[in-house]
């Protein structure tokens, strides 16, 4: 599983402007929505699921990281969506700090192991402080699809 | 010296099991934190590992990164005084409990 078979580089936002976790949110699905990977009248849907999902227990996993996701029937394949908070937003992450990246996911209902290899890459890279950091530092789109092509070439970066 | 030792080797039981992903939905985040919720209330070192890949039984990150299908078997190694409670505790969530999530619909249970 490589970034460039889920990642949608059409919704990379390297700085948000929402201050909040739900705004942060509805922007980024709104890209993929945006980008056409979501069909058609699922937006407001999927950004509350995202919501709900987010509520029941949340996917910021600490330093500095947030993975919001939902499996939906809008999508036949895993998309996501990448966003930058220079700012940092409050996540209610479990190590309490503000999440300064988001890796949002759509995964589709009837895939689980897909969703779960996803998963797999996702945090084999957010788990090394390296990648975190150049993650953090992208200041254009074009950076964050440089790094994450990157990041499939290497496995340990 | 040798007394030391065997204090510490009476306080550090070394207990591993195999235990098999019985979810349909797989270890995912939210089986995935129950794991590392339960791991966490003991206080012996956890290892995990799915194939190549290896994780910290404590460590969310970590755990999300095992991507353990339906199926899939982990080998869990604690080490310390609790070793052999936190991997019996371990097995009932995975196994029995199947995290609380539904088994493969269509499928017997083993």
């Amino acid at each position: 599983m490589k970034f460039a078979d889920f990642v949608c580089f059409e919704a990379t936002i390297p700085e948000l402007r929402a201050r909040d976790r739900d705004g942060a949110i509805t922007e980024l699905v709104s890209a993929l929505d945006k980008a056409g990977k979501l069909g058609k009248g699922n937006r407001e849907e999927i950004i509350k699921a995202v919501i709900k999902r987010e509520k029941e227990a949340s996917t910021g996993m600490g330093k500095g990281v947030a993975v919001p996701h939902v499996k939906h029937g809008a999508v036949k394949n895993v998309v996501a969506a990448v966003g930058q908070s220079s700012a940092g937003i409050d996540f209610s992450a479990l190590d309490k700090q503000p999440v300064y990246s988001i890796i949002l996911l759509i995964s589709p209902v009837s895939d689980p192991d897909k969703h779960l290899q996803t998963m797999e890459k996702v945090f084999k890279h957010l788990q090394q402080e390296r990648f975190r950091k150049f993650l953090r530092q992208c200041q254009k789109a074009e950076q964050i699809e440089d790094l994450l092509r990157e990041a499939d070439e290497n496995p340990f970066l | 010296m040798k007394m030391q030792t065997g204090e510490d080797s009476a306080q550090n039981l070394v207990c591993e099991a195999e235990i098999e992903i019985k979810n349909a939905e797989g270890l995912h985040m939210r089986p995935a934190m129950q794991f590392v919720d339960v791991a966490n209330q003991f206080d012996s070192d956890v290892t995990v590992s799915s194939g190549e890949n290896r994780a910290d039984g404590k460590s969310i990150m970590q755990m999300s990164m095992l991507a353990a299908t339906c199926g899939t078997r982990l080998k869990i190694r604690a080490e310390g005084a609790d070793a052999q409670e936190v991997v019996s505790a371990l097995r009932e969530l995975v196994e029995e409990k199947l995290f609380g999530e539904p088994p493969p619909s269509g499928q017997k249970e083993h």
